[in-house]
C-alpha cells in the first residue's frame, strides 16, 4: 500500500494555500490531518498531483470565543479540543464527540476542519456541527463567505466547500449556560466509523424545552438534521412520550445502506436509540444532572 | 516521478538530513532510510499502531504520516527510549509484567505509553486503556500491559516525588 | 570446588531458575530496544522488493496479461507470470494435502485477491507503481461462494485441472467441486443408540471463516547464491525445516542447497504454517534477477489470501437418557475449504482432529462424517491457535451439551458432572479413537464454580430475568488434544511429527540448546532452557537457546497447534538427560567411586552417604573437555528426536458472565475465569501470559471475526477497520487458576497450553450468550456476536419493547 506520486506543497498562510487551490483544480488536494486522505492515496483510490499541506498556516490553528462564537481554527486537531478549558467550560459536547473519533494517535493529526470538511458520513462533527448551528467559514479566490453547517452537506464527499475554497474556520454561537447537550455513539470498537449515532442539544425554559436540535451521524448519504425532532421535544418536558416521538420521527429520516456494522434496519432502529439516550442525556445535563 | 525533496529532522537527539520522495510514508523513511526498524507496519491502514512514534510531542501512526510532513520536526523512536543506555521504567515494565510475547507491537506500545505518561502521570486502569486503544496486540489480551504501564507509571511517580 | 556448594539447597534451586520458575524473559531484551529482527528489518546487499497483481475477480477466465506498461516504470525489473513459471515447473505447487495450488494464476482466477502476477523493482514505490500498470483482462465466470451449493448438479465446476480425477489426495470424491470424504465412528451402533434414546437434540452449528492475523503478516527474503547453488530463504515460518523439504521437492533444488531462516516471528497462530505463493515467487525472482527479492504480505492480503481457519458447517446431535446421560453423539460437517486444498495440517486424516468431538464425556457411542468441498475463495486452511479442528469440536460438544440441559432442564454445570469421564478412567479411550492421557475434569469445574461463586450468579441471573435484564452464564469443560504427534497419527509430506532437540555443554559450565521448533511469542528461549536446566543442573541464564536456523538446528516440524512443549519439550528432557548420564560417568570419575554409588541433587551428583563428597555440574563440565575416564570420547554434547508415544490432552473449566444491553444488544463481558490443566507448569507467568492472549483471541472469534463474501465472492472488509481486532478497550479482564494433573507419559509431565484458551474460550462466551436468552427456549445462537446478530434475537422475542 504505498501511494502515487506527487508534489508537496507547504503553504505558510491562508491566502497562499487558496493560491495553490485555483492553481491546481482537481489536480490538488488539502491535506489536514490526513488520516482519511493518506490511506485512500495508499490504496489508490486517490491520486492528487499536488497535496497542499495546511497544517504549517499559523492562522488556521487556535480555539477562541469572539462575538459570542466559539471561534475553532479548522487545523485544530481533536486532541487540541479535548485539551481546552474553554471548550470544557461553555461546549463539553465537542470534547464529548471528539473523544469517540478513532483512536488517541489519530485525535493528534485529525482535525477539526478535516472532519467537517470532507463530506465523509462517518465523520461524527458534522452532526454536531449541525445540532450547535456551527457556521462554516470558507475562502476562496473570490474571497471569504460563511455557510451554516445545516446548509452544507448535500451527499456523500458532496458539499458546498468549492474545489478552490478552504474551510478557514468553524464559528459555533457559544451555548447558553444551562444547555445541555450529548453525542452518543454506537460503534464496533475503538477507531471505528459509527453503527449510527446521535447528537442532542437542548435548553429549557422552567421545565419545558424551549430548545431542541437533534442530528444523526453515518445514517444517511450525510449527516442528518432532523428538524422534526427537534419540534417533537420543543414545549414538552422532554417525558418519554415525547422522546419516543423524537425518536421515531429521527429514524424516519435514517437511511443507511446495510454494511458489516448490521443490516439497514438495524443500523436505522439504532439511530433511533442512540437518539433517544442522547435526548434523555442532554435533558438530564440541562436539569444540572 | 516527482521531485526529490529536502528534509532535516531530529530523530532520537541526533539531527537528520536527506532527500527523499514526497510520498515517502514516514514509517518507511525510518526503517529503509534510516535502519531505524523499531517501529513496525501491522495494518498500513492507521489502525493498529505498530509504527507509532512521537513526533513533537504527539504520538503518530507513522505509516500514514508522510516523512515530508516530519520535517524541522523532533522525532523519538523506540530505539532512543533508553536514555544512555539505561532502560526507560517501561521498557522495564514491560519485562517485569511480561506485557510482551512476540515483540510486534511493543515498541509502538512503548512509544505510546510514554506519551500518555507524560500527560497523564498517574492513570487509572481505565485511562491507560483509553490511551492505549489506538495500539492492537494479539498475544498478550492487554492485561499485562495495563500492569506494565501502572508499574512505570508509580516508578517514575517515587522517582519525582524523590526529586 | 565451587562456591554454589555455600547455598541451601533452596537457594541452589532457585539460582538454576529451572522448571517452575516464573523466570523473566530472555529474549524481551531485544524486542523493548527495538531490536528484534523480524524479516522486514532484513536487508541483504542488492536486495530488490516484489510484490503481486491480484484477482480483481473470484473466478474468471484470463484473456490476457499486459505487463509493458509495468516494465516503463522507472525501477521496475521484472514482471512474472504464470507462464514464465512453467518452463520451472513452479506455476503450480503440490500442497501438504495432496492437491495442487496455484503459485501464479494459470489461465483463470479461483477466488478475489488470488496472485496473478509478480513484479519485481528496485524498492517498494517502484514496484507497488508497477503492479498498478499491470493491465489484465477477464472474463468473468459464474462463482461459487456456498459452500451448501457446491456439491449441487449444476455448480459451476471451479477447478478444471483436476476435473476428470476422482481423487485429489485425500480419498475418493464424487462431484468435481468434491474434495474428500471422510468417517469414523460406528454408524450402525449410533444408529441404534439414537433410535433407542429418551431424548435427543440435534443443532445446526456454523463455525464461520476467520482469520489468525499475527501483527506481522507473512514475508520473506529469498537469496539465490547462483554460485554455490545455495538458496536462502528469510522468512516467517512456524516450521522452517518442513518449508525446506517443500522448497526441495518443489524446485529440485537438493536440500542441502537451501538454507531456511525464521528470524524473529511476529506471531503465528496458525498463519504462517503454510507455503505461499509468496515465497516461490520472490525465490524464482531471485533466480531469475540473481538478487535477492523481498516479499511482504500488506494486511489486506494477509486477511484475504494466506491462511483462513475455520469454515466449519457442523450439525451435530447428541442422544441421551432422561437424567441427561449421553448415550450417542453424531456430526456431520460441510467444510469449506476454498479454491485449493492448502489445508497446513499434520494429521493423516483431512478433518484433523475433529474426532476429539466427544470432548470430556464419557460417550458410548459416536459416528462422524465430514466432507470438503472447493468454492471460490482463499485456499487452506489453518489452526487459528489450535490443532487442527479441535477448536470446531471443542466448539459443537460444549454447545451441543448446553442444549441438552436446556432440552431437559438440567443445570449446564450439573450436566457436565453427570458425563465427565471420571479420573479413574484414565488413560481413556474414547468412542472414536483416541486414548486420553489424564484428567481430573470434577475437580476443575467444582474448583471453578466455587471461584465465581456459581449458585449466587444463577440467583443474580434470576433477580435480573425478573426485571427484563439480560445476563447469562456460560460454561466450558473442554479437553484438548495436542502434541502431534506420534508417527502412527501424523505427518507431514510423509514425514513423521517427532520434533528435537540438540545440547551442547560448554566446559566453563553453560550450553547452547537448538530445536526443531521455532517461537513466534511463546517464549522457548526462556522456557526451554528452563527444562534444560532443571535436568542438568546448569543455570537457565547460561543457557541460550537457538531456533530456526536449518543449517543449524536439528530437523524438526515446527511450532504451532501446541506442540512445542509435549514434543520438542520432550526431546530437551530426554537430550538434557542423556547429558546427565554421561555427567554421571564422569562424576564417578571424578569421585572415584562407582556410578551406582552417586546420586543426584540439583546441581550435581554427590556419593550416596557421604553428601559432602560431590561434583557440581561446573565441574563436570570442565572435565568433560579436560579430564575423562579412560576410553571415553570428550565433550558434553548429544541430540534427540523424540517420537511421543501419544498425543497430550490438556484440558480446563472457563466460566464467562455476560450482561447484554436489550436495546443494542451489545454485550459487556462482566467476568471471565480460566481454569487451566496444562499438567507440570514449566514457568507461570509464561502459561499465564499464554491464557491471556488465547483467550483474548477467543474472545475476537466469539464476538466478531469473520471473513465475509458477498454473492459475486468480493471478500467484504480485508482491513483491521472491519475485522475485529479488539483494543484494550473491549478486551474483558481475565481471572486465571489451574489445577496441575501432569501427562504420564511425557518425560517431565507437562502437556501445552498455548491453544486452550481460545479452544475453551470461544465456546464459554457462546454459552454465555445464549444463556441469557434460554429462559425463553432459545437453543442456538451463530457466531459471531455481533450486536446486530444479538439484537436481531433480542428483537424476534420482543425483549426490547
Amino acid at each position: 500500500m504505498i501511494p502515487g506520486s506527487f508534489a508537496y506543497h507547504r503553504p505558510a498562510s491562508v491566502d497562499e494555500a487558496v493560491a495553490l487551490l485555483g492553481q491546481f483544480g482537481e489536480d490538488g488536494k488539502v491535506l489536514a490531518g490526513g488520516h482519511s486522505l493518506i490511506p485512500m492515496m495508499k490504496l489508490r483510490l486517490a491520486t492528487p498531483e499536488h497535496l497542499i499541506d495546511i497544517n504549517g498556516i499559523g492562522e488556521l490553528k487556535g480555539i477562541r470565543e469572539e462575538g459570542g462564537q466559539l471561534r475553532i481554527g479548522a487545523a485544530a486537531t481533536q486532541a487540541d479540543i479535548l485539551a481546552s478549558d474553554l471548550l470544557a467550560n461553555t461546549c463539553p459536547l465537542l470534547p464529548e464527540a471528539a473523544a469517540l473519533i478513532a483512536d488517541p494517535q489519530i485525535r493528534y493529526c485529525g482535525t477539526l476542519g478535516g472532519n467537517v470538511a470532507n463530506g465523509d458520513p462517518g465523520n461524527d462533527m458534522p452532526a454536531v456541527m449541525m445540532a450547535l448551528a456551527a457556521i462554516y467559514a470558507l475562502r476562496g479566490p473570490g474571497g471569504a463567505r460563511e455557510v451554516a453547517a445545516r446548509d452544507f452537506y448535500h451527499g456523500t464527499f458532496d458539499t458546498a466547500l468549492a474545489e478552490n475554497e478552504l474551510l478557514t474556520e468553524i464559528r459555533i454561537p457559544t451555548p447558553a449556560p444551562g444547555h445541555g447537550a450529548s453525542y452518543q455513539k454506537m460503534k464496533r470498537k475503538v477507531g471505528d466509523y459509527a453503527t449510527a449515532a446521535a447528537a442532542a442539544v437542548l435548553s429549557f425554559d422552567g421545565d419545558r424545552c424551549a430548545s431542541a436540535a437533534v442530528t444523526l451521524t453515518n445514517v444517511g448519504e450525510a449527516a442528518i438534521f432532523v428538524t422534526e425532532a427537534g419540534d417533537a421535544l420543543v414545549g414538552t418536558a422532554v417525558d418519554d412520550t415525547a422522546v419516543a416521538e423524537a425518536a421515531a420521527r429521527a429514524m424516519a429520516l435514517a437511511a443507511p445502506v446495510s454494511d458489516l456494522r448490521g443490516p439497514a434496519e438495524y443500523r436505522t432502529q439504532m439511530a433511533g436509540e442512540m437518539a433517544r439516550r442522547a435526548i434523555r442525556t442532554a435533558a438530564a445535563r440541562a436539569k444540572g444532572g | 516521478m516527482a521531485e526529490k525533496t529536502k528534509i532535516s529532522l531530529t530523530v532520537n537527539g541526533n539531527a537528520v538530513e536527506a532527500e527523499i520522495e514526497p510520498r515517502t510514508l514516514l514509517i518507511h523513511f525510518l526503517r529503509e532510510h534510516l535502519n531505524l526498524t523499531g517501529a513496525h507496519i501491522g495494518c498500513e491502514t492507521s489502525h493498529c499502531g505498530a509504527c507509532t512514534v512521537d513526533l513533537d510531542g504527539r504520538s503518530v501512526k507513522s505509516c500514514t504520516v508522510f516523512a515530508v510532513q516530519a520535517n524541522g520536526g523532533e522525532l523519538l523512536t523506540v530505539e532512543g527510549m533508553a536514555a544512555g543506555g539505561e532502560l526507560h521504567p517501561l521498557q522495564q515494565a514491560f519485562v517485569d509484567q511480561h506485557g510482551l510475547q512476540c515483540g510486534y507491537c511493543t515498541p509502538g506500545m512503548l512509544v505510546r505509553a510514554y506519551r500518555l505518561l507524560q500527560e497523564t502521570p498517574n492513570p487509572t486502569d481505565d485511562e491507560i486503556r483509553w490511551g492505549l486503544s489506538g495500539n492492537l496486540c494479539r498475544c498478550t489480551g492487554y492485561q499485562n500491559i495495563v500492569k506494565a504501564v501502572r508499574q512505570a507509571a508509580d516508578e517514575l511517580g517515587q522517582k519525582e516525588a524523590a526529586e | 570446588m565451587s562456591d554454589i556448594k555455600e547455598m541451601s539447597l533452596e537457594e541452589r534451586e532457585a539460582t538454576l531458575g529451572g522448571i517452575g520458575s516464573a523466570r523473566k524473559r530472555k529474549e524481551d531484551a531485544r524486542f523493548i530496544r527495538g531490536q528484534g529482527n523480524y524479516v522486514d528489518d532484513i536487508k541483504l546487499p542488492g536486495m530488490v522488493f516484489g510484490d503481486f497483481v491480484r484477482s480483481a475477480y473470484a473466478h474468471a477466465k484470463i484473456k490476457s496479461i499486459d505487463t509493458e506498461a509495468a516494465l516503463a516504470v522507472p525501477g521496475v525489473m521484472a514482471v512474472i507470470t504464470a507462464k514464465d513459471l512453467e518452463p520451472l515447473g513452479l506455476h503450480w505447487m503440490p500442497t501438504l494435502a495432496g492437491d495442487v495450488a496455484a503459485v501464479l494464476a494459470d489461465k483463470k482466477v479461483h477466488f478475489q485477491n488470488q496472485e496473478v502476477a509478480f513484479v519485481v523493482g528496485a524498492d517498494r514505490y517502484a514496484v507497488s507503481d508497477g503492479v498498478q500498470a499491470v493491465d489484465v483482462d477477464y472474463d468473468e465466470l459464474p462463482v461459487l461462494v456456498d459452500p451448501r451449493k457446491a456439491l449441487d448438479a449444476d455448480a459451476p465446476i471451479l477447478r478444471e485441472d483436476v476435473q476428470e480425477k476422482d481423487n485429489v489426495g485425500q480419498g475418493l470424491r464424487r462431484h468435481p467441486n468434491h474434495i474428500f470424504h471422510w468417517e469414523v465412528g460406528d454408524k450402525t451402533a449410533t444408529d441404534a443408540a439414537f433410535a433407542a434414546a429418551a431424548v435427543t437434540i440435534k443443532e445446526e452449528i456454523g463455525y464461520p471463516r476467520n482469520h489468525p492475523s499475527p501483527m506481522e503478516t507473512c514475508g520473506c527474503v529469498a537469496s539465490m547464491d547462483a554460485t554455490n547453488g545455495v538458496l536462502t530463504v528469510y522468512g516467517t515460518f512456524q516450521a522452517p525445516h518442513v518449508i525446506r523439504t517443500v522448497v526441495s521437492l518443489i524446485t529440485g533444488l537438493s536440500e542441502n542447497n537451501i538454507r531456511i531462516v525464521s528470524p524473529d516471528v511476529g506471531g503465528g497462530f496458525g498463519n504462517k504454517v503454510g507455503a505461499y505463493p509468496g515465497y516461490i515467487c520472490a525465490a524464482a525472482a531471485s533466480i531469475v534477477t540473481g538478487l535477492p527479492v523481498k516479499w511482504i504480505e500488506s494486511r489486506m492480503d494477509n486477511l484475504s489470501t494466506t491462511a483462513f481457519a475455520r469454515d466449519y458447517h457442523m450439525t451435530g446431535e447428541l442422544a441421551a437418557d432422561e437424567s441427561g446421560k449421553i448415550t450417542a453423539i453424531r456430526a456431520n460437517v460441510l467444510a469449506d475449504h476454498g479454491a485449493f486444498n492448502t489445508h497446513a495440517q499434520p494429521m493423516k486424516w483431512p478433518a484433523g482432529f475433529f474426532n476429539i468431538v466427544t470432548g470430556s464425556y464419557d460417550v458410548p457411542v459416536g459416528h462422524v462424517e465430514v466432507d470438503g468441498v472447493y468454492t471460490n475463495k482463499a485456499p487452506g486452511g489453518v489452526a487459528y491457535r489450535c490443532s487442527f479442528r479441535v477448536t470446531e469440536a471443542a466448539y459443537l460438544i460444549e454447545r451441543l451439551i448446553d442444549a441438552l440441559a436446556q432440552k431437559i432442564g438440567v443445570d449446564k454445570a450439573e450436566i457436565r458432572f453427570r458425563n465427565f469421564i471420571q479420573p479413574e478412567q484414565f488413560p481413556y479411550d474414547s468412542c472414536l479413537g483416541w486414548e486420553y492421557d489424564s484428567g481430573d475434569y470434577p475437580t476443575a469445574l467444582k474448583k471453578a464454580l466455587e471461584a465465581v461463586d456459581y449458585e449466587g450468579l444463577r440467583r443474580e441471573q434470576k433477580e435480573k430475568a425478573a426485571k427484563g435484564e439480560l445476563m447469562g452464564i456460560g460454561i466450558a469443560t473442554f479437553t484438548e488434544i495436542v502434541g502431534a504427534g506420534p508417527t502412527r497419527n501424523c505427518d507431514i509430506v510423509g514425514l513423521g511429527m517427532f520434533d528435537s532437540c540438540e545440547i551442547r555443554v560448554h566446559p566453563t559450565g553453560s550450553a547452547i540448546v537448538r530445536l526443531g521448533t521455532k517461537s513466534q511469542g511463546q517464549g522457548h528461549e526462556t522456557t526451554f532452557a528452563q527444562i534444560v536446566a532443571t535436568e542438568i543442573g546448569l543455570p537457565s541464564d547460561a543457557i541460550t537457546v537457538e531456533e530456526g536456523d536449518t543449517d543449524t538446528a536439528p530437523y524438526g516440524l515446527g511450532t504451532y497447534g501446541s506442540r512445542s512443549t509435549p514434543v520438542a519439550g520432550a526431546a530437551c528432557a530426554i537430550a538434557a538427560r542423556k547429558i546427565r548420564a554421561k555427567a554421571q560417568k564422569i562424576a564417578a570419575h571424578l569421585l572415584e567411586v562407582g556410578e551406582g554409588d552417586l546420586e543426584w541433587e540439583v546441581d550435581r551428583f554427590r556419593v550416596k552417604g557421604l553428601p559432602e563428597r560431590a561434583a557440581t555440574m561446573k565441574d563436570i563440565c570442565m572435565a568433560a573437555y579436560s579430564n575423562l575416564p579412560e576410553g571415553m570420547e570428550p565433550g558434553l554434547e548429544t541430540t534427540s528426536y523424540y517420537d511421543p508415544p501419544n498425543f497430550t490432552y490438556p484440558f480446563g473449566a472457563y466460566v464467562c458472565v455476560v450482561d447484554i444491553d436489550r436495546f443494542t444488544g451489545e454485550i459487556k463481558v462482566r467476568r471471565f475465569y480460566a481454569l487451566d490443566d496444562c499438567g507440570t507448569r514449566i514457568n507461570p507467568m509464561v502459561i499465564e501470559g499464554q491464557v491471556h492472549g488465547g483467550l483474548a483471541e477467543a474472545f475476537a472469534i466469539a464476538m466478531g471475526q469473520e471473513i465475509v463474501f458477498d454473492e459475486l465472492g468480493n471478500v467484504m472488509g480485508a482491513s483491521f477497520l472491519d475485522y475485529f481486532i479488539p483494543t484494550t478497550v473491549e478486551t474483558p479482564v481475565w481471572e486465571t487458576d489451574h489445577t496441575v494433573t501432569p501427562s504420564p507419559h511425557h518425560p517431565i509431565g507437562a502437556k501445552g497450553v498455548g491453544e486452550s484458551p481460545n479452544v475453551g474460550g470461544v465456546p464459554a462466551f457462546t454459552n454465555a450468550v445464549v444463556d441469557a436468552f434460554a429462559q425463553h427456549g432459545v437453543m442456538h445462537m451463530p457466531m459471531p456476536h455481533t450486536a446486530w446478530r444479538v439484537w436481531q434475537t433480542i428483537d424476534e422475542l420482543g425483549l426490547n419493547k
